[in-house]
Parts: C-alpha cells; sequence; structure tokens
C-alpha cells in the first residue's frame, strides 16, 4: 500500500529527515517510535502533505501512485488520512457539516453519490458510539472549545466516518489520561481491518498496550534506525531510548 | 508563497460577474450642478411644486457644506460638476408590469441573475427595479394594494400620494444632515416608497433592485417606508453595477419609520462594483440609512452584506425614541483587493427600556482596509437601556487592516452597556486540517468565512442568504496570504 524509499525532507531549510525508508502493507499496523526531534511528526506531515515541510529527495508510492505529487485534498480523498497531534479549533464551522463536507469530497472523487443530511446523520450517531463521544459535540462548532481528550475524540471520530484506507495517528496519546486513551484506542481498534494499514506516531510505549503493532520501528536523527516487532516497544520501554542512540553510535 | 495561497489567487481573479453595460437609449441631462439642473429633475418628474422647493432648500443648504473627511478611507477629491445627475432608460414613462419595459433591460435584469419573472413565481417577492435614476417596474403591485400597502417608486409616491411622502420625507434624515445625505435632498431621481398601513403584517418580503449602468452617472436614490401602527414589513434591497475605469458616486439615503408596535426589517445585499486589483474604477458608496422608532414597543432591524464597492461609508442607525422600542444592526462587511469600508451603525436611545444588539462581522483580504465604527448614546431619559455590541475581525493575508472605532456615551446610570470585540486570522494551519479532511483551499476558506458570517447570515431571507453567501465566496478572491 505504502512504499517510502530513501526520503529526505527538510523544515526551514533543516534537514529533519535523512533517508526513511518503510514498506506498510493492507492490514498492518506500524509504529514509529523514537526521541523528540527525531523526525516522527515531520514523517507523518510529509505523508499527509503539509506545504511547510518540503520533501527534497526520494520517493513515496501510494496503492501504486507518486503520493508527492499529489495536493493534500487529493491524498485525503484517496484514503490517506493523519490525526492531528494538534487539532485546530475552526470557529463558527458547525462539526456535522464539516463532517459531511469532508465526507462528500472523497465521494465525489470515488464516483460515488453524495451523503444525504439524513442518511448521514444516522451513520454518524454509530459511529460517534466508537469513541463514546456525547452528540453536544456535533451542533458545536469544530473543536471549539473542545477539551484536549474531545479534540483527539474527534479525530478518531473523523477517521472512522471517512474510513481512510492508510491513517497515520500523530501522538494521538498525548495529553490524553488513562480513561481517555483506552476509549481513543478501542476506537481505533475496531476501525482496523484487512483492507486499511495504520501508522501510530508515539513517543511511549504505553498506546501500543492498547493499539498491539504489528512493526515497531524507531526513528533516530531522521533514519529508521531499529525496526521489530511488539517486543522491541516493551525493550525500548525498558532500556530508554539512550540504548538505540548508544547503538547507532557503535554502529557508526 | 505556498500552494495553498496560489489556488486562493487563483479564485481571486475570477471577474466581477455583473460588470457588463447595457445598451439601452437614456435620457441624460447634461452634466454639472446648479439651480436649473435640479428645477430640470424636478420638472421632468412632475414634481409637486414643495418639492422643487424642498430640493432647493437643500441644494443651497448643500452649497453652504464642506465634504466630511472623518472617515478612515482615502480618495481623490470629487469634482461634483463632472456628473451626470439624472439618467433614465428612455422608453418609459410608467410601466405596469415587466412586460412593458425595454426588452434590453429585461434582459439586463436576467444576466444580473436577478430572475424577477421567477422570483414573481416562485418567492412571491415584489420587486422594485430600479436602473440608473429611475424605477422600471414594481410587480405584484395589485396584490399589495389589496392590504392598503403602499409599494411604489418615489416618482410615483410623489404623483400618486404626495401627502404622505411630504409628511414623512426628510423627518428622519432632514436636509441639512450632512453632506451627501444633503446632495441626496438635492437631485435623488428615484428609490423605493412603502407605506404598511395599521395593524398590516405585509404577507411578502418587498425588495428593489438598484443598478448603475450609464457611465459618468451618479446614482441617488431615496427609500422611505413608514409602518403605521402594529404593522410589519421585511424589505430588501440588491445592488451592482458596471465595470468602468472612473468612479462612480452613489448617495442614497434611506429613512424608516415605525410607529406604535410595529417592525421594519431592512436587508441590504450590497455589490456595486468594487474596482479591480489594482483599485481602478468602483463605486463611492457614500449612504446615510437611519431608521426611527418612534412608537411603543416598535422595532427596526438592519442587516447588510457588503461586498461591493471600492469605497463604503455607511452607518444605519436606529433612533430608539418610543418606550420599549428596539433597534437592531447585524453586519458584514468583506474587503479584498485595494477596497475601503467604514461602517457600523448608531444606536441613540431615547425611550425608556429601550434595547439595541450590534453585531458586526468585518472581513478584510488582499490590501484592503475595514473599520467598524459605531456609537451607542443613551440619552438622560433612557431609563434601564440595554446595549449589546460585538464587533469582530477576520483578517485573510497580512497586507489588510482591520480597525474598531466604537463610541460608547451614556448618560443613565441605569443603562447597561456591553462591548466585545475579537480579531482572528485563517491560519495555514485550519487551511491544512481542512484540506487533509479533503476540502480543497477555497472551499476552506468559504466554510471558515461562513461560519465566521453565520451569526449575520441567518437574519436573511433564506434567498438572500444563498445569494449573500455566494457573493461572499465570489469577494473572497485571492485571500489566503
Amino acid at each position: 500500500m505504502l512504499e517510502i524509499k530513501n526520503l529526505h525532507a527538510s523544515v526551514e531549510e533543516k534537514e529533519i529527515l535523512r533517508g526513511i525508508n518503510l514498506k506498510v502493507n493492507a492490514g498492518e499496523v506500524h509504529a514509529i517510535m523514537g526521541p523528540n526531534g527525531s523526525g516522527k511528526s515531520t514523517l507523518a506531515n510529509v505523508l499527509a502533505g503539509r506545504p511547510e515541510y518540503s520533501v527534497t529527495g526520494g520517493e513515496i508510492m501510494y496503492e501504486g501512485k507518486d503520493l508527492l505529487q499529489m495536493a493534500p485534498e487529493i491524498r485525503a480523498r484517496e484514503g490517506v488520512f493523519l490525526a492531528f497531534q494538534y487539532p485546530v479549533e475552526l470557529p463558527g464551522v458547525n462539526n456535522t457539516t464539516f463532517l459531511r463536507t469532508a465526507l462528500n469530497e472523497a465521494r465525489k472523487h470515488r464516483n460515488e453519490p453524495e451523503v444525504s443530511a439524513g442518511a448521514f446523520l444516522a451513520m454518524l450517531k454509530k459511529k460517534m458510539q466508537l469513541v463514546e463521544m456525547p452528540d453536544t459535540l456535533l451542533s458545536r462548532a469544530v473543536n471549539e472549545g473542545f477539551s484536549g481528550g474531545e479534540k483527539k475524540r474527534n479525530e478518531i471520530l473523523q477517521m472512522a466516518v471517512l474510513e481512510p484506507k492508510l491513517a497515520i495517528l500523530d501522538e494521538t496519546d498525548s495529553g490524553l489520561d488513562i480513561d481517555a486513551l483506552r476509549i481513543v484506542a478501542s476506537g481505533v481498534n475496531k476501525l482496523r481491518s484487512t483492507d486499511n494499514a495504520i501508522i501510530v506516531v508515539t513517543h511511549y510505549q504505553r498506546l501500543l498496550n492498547y493499539i498491539v503493532p504489528d512493526f515497531v520501528h524507531v526513528l533516530y536523527k531522521g533514519k529508521i534506525v531499529k525496526s521489530g516487532t511488539k517486543e522491541l516497544a516493551l525493550e525500548l520501554e525498558e532500556k530508554g531510548y539512550d540504548w538505540v542512540k548508544d547503538e547507532t553510535l557503535t554502529a557508526a | 508563497m505556498s500552494n495553498s495561497d496560489l489556488t486562493v489567487e487563483k479564485l481571486a481573479n475570477e471577474q466581477y460577474k455583473y460588470g457588463f453595460v447595457t445598451e439601452i437609449d437614456t435620457d441624460k441631462i447634461p452634466k454639472g450642478l446648479n439651480e436649473d439642473v435640479i428645477r430640470l429633475i424636478s420638472s421632468k418628474k412632475n414634481e409637486p411644486a414643495w418639492m422643487t422647493e424642498w430640493r432647493l432648500k437643500a441644494y443651497r443648504h448643500w452649497l453652504t457644506m464642506k465634504e466630511p473627511h472623518w472617515s478612515n478611507v482615502n480618495y481623490p477629491a470629487i469634482d461634483y460638476q463632472d456628473i451626470i445627475y439624472y439618467s433614465a432608460p428612455k422608453k418609459k414613462p410608467t410601466l405596469n408590469s415587466l412586460d412593458e419595459a425595454d426588452p434590453e433591460l429585461v434582459k439586463a435584469f436576467e444576466k444580473l441573475g436577478i430572475p424577477i419573472e421567477e422570483q414573481k413565481r416562485l418567492a412571491g417577492v415584489a420587486v422594485d427595479a430600479v436602473f440608473d435614476s429611475v424605477s422600471v417596474a414594481t410587480t405584484f403591485k395589485e396584490k399589495l394594494s389589496e392590504l392598503g400597502i403602499i409599494f411604489c417608486s418615489m416618482s410615483e409616491a410623489l404623483q400618486k400620494y404626495p401627502d404622505l411622502v411630504r409628511k414623512y420625507l426628510g423627518s428622519v434624515v432632514p436636509y441639512t444632515d450632512n453632506f451627501f445625505a444633503s446632495l441626496n435632498s438635492a437631485v435623488f431621481s428615484d428609490g423605493s416608497f412603502a407605506y404598511i398601513p395599521k395593524g398590516v403584517r405585509c404577507p411578502m418580503e418587498l425588495s428593489t433592485y438598484f443598478r448603475i449602468n450609464a457611465s459618468e452617472t451618479g446614482q441617488f436614490e431615496r427609500t422611505l417606508i413608514v409602518a403605521e401602527e402594529g404593522a410589519y414589513v421585511s424589505y430588501l434591497e440588491g445592488c451592482t453595477a458596471p465595470i468602468r475605469d472612473t468612479n462612480q458616486l452613489h448617495a442614497a439615503v434611506v429613512e424608516l419609520v415605525a410607529l406604535d408596535n410595529s417592525e421594519i426589517k431592512y436587508s441590504t445585499v450590497q455589490n456595486w462594483y468594487p474596482g479591480d486589483k489594482d483599485g481602478k474604477g468602483g463605486i463611492y458608496n457614500f449612504v446615510t440609512k437611519r431608521g426611527a422608532c418612534r412608537g411603543v414597543n416598535s422595532k427596526i432591524s438592519w442587516t447588510q452584506v457588503e461586498t461591493g464597492s471600492a469605497i463604503t461609508w455607511k452607518y444605519p442607525s436606529c433612533i430608539l425614541q418610543g418606550d420599549n422600542s428596539v433597534g437592531e444592526f447585524y453586519s458584514v462587511a468583506m474587503t479584498n483587493n485595494l477596497q475601503q469600508a467604514d461602517t457600523g451603525t448608531k444606536m441613540i436611545h431615547i425611550g425608556r427600556n429601550t434595547r439595541s444588539t450590534i453585531i458586526s462581522k468585518g472581513i478584510s483580504a488582499g490590501r484592503s482596509n475595514n473599520s467598524y465604527r459605531g456609537q451607542v448614546r443613551i440619552t438622560k431619559k433612557a431609563e434601564n437601556a440595554r446595549n449589546y455590541s460585538q464587533c469582530d475581525s477576520l483578517l485573510i493575508g497580512d497586507k489588510c487592516g482591520a480597525h474598531t472605532f466604537p463610541y460608547l456615551e451614556t448618560n443613565n446610570p441605569t443603562a447597561q452597556v456591553e462591548h466585545e470585540a475579537t480579531t482572528s486570522k485563517i491560519g495555514a494551519d485550519q487551511i491544512f486540517y481542512l484540506n487533509q479532511r479533503g476540502i480543497s483551499t477555497e472551499d476552506a476558506v468559504r466554510l471558515i468565512v461562513n461560519g465566521y458570517c453565520k451569526e449575520v447570515f441567518k437574519q436573511l431571507p433564506m434567498e438572500f442568504a444563498v445569494e449573500a453567501t455566494r457573493l461572499l465566496s465570489l469577494s473572497l478572491e485571492g485571500s489566503v496570504g
């Protein structure tokens, strides 16, 4: 589904990603871990096409197409979804209207008919149960005045509505208490299927107790320095990131 | 410049679609202004002598005045002798229906996207169309007259109901009021007149479309609406003008009179030609609009969506004389490119328990300047007056300006006055967030702006709200930066 080859990317002339290689197949969950500043969020944002990040080398193939050639909204309509680390507030923009607009953009892209307001609302009610979201948040403006936990839940609700092929969760666990974490993670687990893939970007192993990955990659100084299965996350938790740093130094 | 900026830039360069000129024979008088010109206008319109006199008094007073320059706008000096003060489609005179109008004119209205016929059928809107200076057709007149409602052009009202006009004309905005109101009083050529008799609730929206067509003409329309005791009326006006590279002056006066227990709702969607990207051409929209809540429990509500004009300079106001009377002002003012707007309201509380609400939403894009200027005055006798003002500014890009000038004057200790103001910006992160959900940049800007204006749009009648939303998207062009 996704193949990243020798990806280099920079922000404001500063190189952050220095040759990432990663292959993700349908049905897989990959965790990207790493110390602060290792480039985890940069990778997530580059995949989504954030304009502030420029790709300076390498390629990303998604479903056989060149992802880097697509505008951010096209990537989204093609099924790439980013759950934001810091979801923005959109004052005055009604949450339901926003969700329906987003869904219909994707449906139009796939030459499917738009969903009527009534049908959409019925579907939305079901999806909301996934993340235990109260109805009141629907009539409010997108993320406006939402608590940190509500914002993250709203991200997963959007994921549930849009049913992306490739979902990237950027530090979805940050700022969540244990109950909210459990709700969000169980929402994500219910969305796992053999047809889609999920990339979980996280600093802590904690989230991976709930969303169990098939593969774990450790990112350090813009490169994947270690890959393994879920046990790698536990090892990291135990030994800390210094272990990877030391190993990298030794290898170099 | 990022990709998203470029997309919006492209969107921005969409043309002003109302910029066509209609080729119809017009009856124009030579440029310039003097007493003879005023007499000529008055005689062309076959006006009663008192009207001619009133115009002349206004003109003489105007000569003693200086053009005001206190507003936060800049423009070169206007040569008042270089303007044509009267231009009318030749194939007139009074028309009973649109069918009798010049076919070119009807075509022009169709081009404007004002399907008058359609509106008649579907919406039941009574429309008066003022083309250049003369009112062309007032539809639905008969249906209204069964209820005793008068809705016609000002010229016709002066012929048929001179006493009514004489009683109220200038009673809210006297001819001495201000420079542009005095000029209007001297030279106004047409406009709309609506009179709702006692206890009558007007069953349909009354609507006027104004169009400046001929070059070098000014448009000086005069509108007067009177709601008798217990009456209700909702009035809509829309405005467009062709693309011309010279500036044209539009100096209108609107007067509203609400008597005991009556209500007037006045909605404007203003889309005069704003000038091009570099600020060439466009309409100078210098307008005086004022309503008097004369009676107890009366209510006047102004809603305006201002997207056009090179310069907008207007303050639809309410004089709350009657006890328990209510004044409202809901405004969206959008400026792009080099447009300038200085707009707001005045709420003058005189009666007891009077209430006023001001909701102003300014949107500045391009290199434009957008100012809110509002006055809330609570006079000594206005016991328990209340006012709530909310003035929000939205900036798109970093070359535009937003300013707020609130003036508060409270002379009664029982008054409660609240003022809130916010300034926000459409951020690149908001756009990207929406992009990431599959929404294009132009739609993202629209979603955000429409969300921002929602409070005002919901005050508009349905079909006008749709029109306003569409116009706003058009004017948003070239914005995010």
